[in-house]
């Protein structure tokens, strides 16, 4: 921009800059980067070397299907599926719906509704589970992937937040001359503002896909089956205990639980950070 | 007018339409999370386990909170979780400005700094672990930067150094989205005013001082405060990492403890009532302050609505 391009200063601000930006980068990405280097490594190679020495055979996948077949995350992978479809289905309903009459209708309670989900966002998740604990005993939903499903598929003020910001740029005209020819409430909300609100859907499915595929600490309490219910995160805990120090194994598996999350990222990086600026929620 | 006339009015049928798209979402609220909070309240005045007799106590357990050696440690404990999300905040902050510059690679940079969000806590755990073991990663970097290993401290155990082994993997985990959200809130700043800047011949820092910082000013503040109140409930890294041992248990290590392994259901919950409202106390001193800092911000447009939307996205 300016004409004379290399004065000390400029020259002293293109270090830092790019100082900066690749000193953190490679901070980010040295705890991964070394996981992956292990998890070639086979056994006898990984007792020999250090952590930082390369693999000698890049394609040993030997620990990725052993570390598979022991955490058993086929079964692992097909549950997370399982759950992620379920709940992104329900609460994408559940949160659109819930929006649409917030924000559409004026009825007592509306405001009431409001305050309850963002006092609800203040209450501790993990301290509350002593208690959710009881309930989901009694409704016996403990050791079952459907309570498990119904539990996580309740909406949050985060998302309604999004969806009704949205809702607010759909003009109301839209609904009266949709309600002028004949369509009732549940269609108006179906068939014309539903689709229209497919950004909002989307930001709101990888903020939430990325949570439910995450989540551990409530699997690991209800889904206590760890064989049968395990999901992606709580296959993970296989790795503790006896086998806590084969870390060529536990990289392997590290590896493979983060790679379909990698991989929504590179394809949707653009509306994860939508998504993220939109509401960064910090655990 | 009768009553089947009333449903198929307009009134009526709205009426109808908000009953059956409320009663989901309120029923699950409800069940999940104000059904249990009322539960919680009433358990922290009894003495009990998950099965079995209860006994009311009253106060008891309230008590016990501020008796107990280990619970009143870990509040001291909260104290590293707050120096390092505020120097997440300034470091994401400082990131965020270099982005807003012309950066070759950008979005690789970008990239790696933001993935380490994408990634369980779990997971976390184990890439930690192996990351501090003795003689591992972190050892192999310093030692090829000349550290001798009889030099270096054992990260995890040394009760001098392992709670900031701790608050690095949440800063490490964290960075990127706060640098994203700071950059989400820079990029909104109107285009022209870099480029009329520019044509004044305004340098970085004018840039930085004038345009992006009062750009983002409520936002920053409001993370600095809410990193206050987050890391009194900060619980993942010392969880999947080491178990809270060694002097790391924070409070919700300690009260997770309390409720699953050695059950006392009563204490657990009387300490999450009191976290519960040392953190609505610290939310209305936080209003306050706002209006405060914040009384005479013309310039930055509807500051109450931004605060307004920041609380509701951060979540504790």
């Amino acid at each position: 921009m300016t004409k004379n391009k290399y004065t000390p200063g400029s020259i002293a601000w293109l270090i830092v800059k790019y100082f900066s930006v690749i000193f953190c980068s490679f901070m980010a990405i040295l705890p991964i980067v070394s996981c992956v280097i292990t998890s070639f490594k086979t056994s006898e190679e990984y007792q020999r070397t250090t952590v930082m020495t390369l693999p000698e055979n890049w394609l040993n996948f030997a620990n990725y299907l052993h570390a598979f077949q022991k955490a058993n995350m086929g079964r692992a992978f097909f549950n997370s599926f399982l759950i992620l479809i379920f709940v992104l289905a329900g609460s994408t309903l559940i949160g659109s719906s819930l929006a649409y009459v917030l924000n559409r209708f004026r009825f007592p309670g509306n405001s009431l509704i409001r305050n309850m989900f963002t006092f609800a966002a203040l209450l501790p998740g993990i301290a509350m589970q002593v208690s959710v604990y009881q309930i989901m005993q009694q409704l016996g939903f403990i050791n079952t992937l459907y309570g498990y499903i119904i539990m996580m598929m309740g909406t949050d003020v985060m998302s309604i937040y999004i969806y009704i910001q949205f809702f607010e740029n759909l003009p109301i005209s839209l609904d009266e001359s949709a309600y002028l020819d004949g369509a009732n409430y549940f269609r108006i909300y179906w068939s014309i503002l539903l689709p229209l609100l497919k950004p909002a859907i989307m930001t709101n499915l990888i903020l939430k896909g990325v949570g439910v595929y995450n989540e551990y600490y409530c699997a690991n309490l209800y889904l206590q089956d760890k064989r049968n219910l395990c999901t992606v995160a709580t296959s993970l805990y296989t790795f503790t205990g006896p086998m806590g120090n084969q870390y060529e194994l536990i990289c392997a598996g590290v590896i493979m639980s983060l790679l379909p999350a990698l991989i929504i990222f590179l394809l949707f990086q653009k509306q994860i950070y939508n998504g993220v600026a939109a509401g960064a929620v910090k655990g | 007018m009768n009553s089947t006339s009333f449903w198929k009015s307009r009134r009526g049928r709205q009426t109808t339409v908000i009953i059956a798209f409320l009663l989901i979402p309120v029923g699950l609220l409800i069940l999940f999370t104000y059904f249990p909070f009322l539960k919680m309240v009433q358990f922290s005045f009894y003495n009990m386990k998950y099965i079995g007799a209860r006994k009311f106590v009253g106060l008891r357990n309230y008590r016990q909170i501020f008796q107990r050696d280990d619970i009143i440690r870990t509040l001291l404990l909260s104290l590293y979780y707050m120096v390092g999300s505020v120097v997440q905040v300034f470091l994401a902050l400082y990131l965020a400005t270099v982005f807003c510059f012309k950066v070759k690679f950008e979005n690789l940079w970008k990239g790696f700094i933001f993935f380490p969000y994408l990634i369980s806590g779990i997971a976390i755990g184990f890439i930690f672990k192996f990351f501090y073991t003795r003689g591992f990663v972190l050892d192999s970097v310093l030692m090829a930067l000349g550290f001798k290993l009889d030099n270096l401290p054992y990260w995890l155990k040394d009760q001098a150094i392992n709670n900031w082994s701790l608050v690095y993997s949440s800063v490490w985990r964290y960075l990127g989205s706060t640098m994203v959200l700071f950059l989400g809130a820079m990029m909104s700043v109107d285009n022209t005013l870099y480029e009329a800047a520019a044509i004044d011949g305004a340098n970085k820092w004018d840039i930085f001082w004038h345009i992006i910082l009062p750009s983002i000013k409520t936002i920053v503040t409001l993370n600095v405060i809410l990193s206050i109140t987050g890391s009194l409930s900060a619980f993942e890294p010392p969880y999947v990492i080491t178990s809270g041992a060694n002097g790391t248990a924070t409070f919700f290590v300690v009260m997770n403890d309390i409720a699953h392994t050695s059950q006392k259901v009563g204490l657990a919950s009387a300490m999450a009532v009191f976290l519960l409202t040392i953190i609505i106390i610290a939310k209305f001193l936080q209003d306050a302050l706002f209006r405060f800092l914040f009384r005479n911000a013309g310039t930055d447009e509807k500051p109450q609505k931004k605060v307004r939307r920041a609380v509701l996205k951060r979540g504790v």
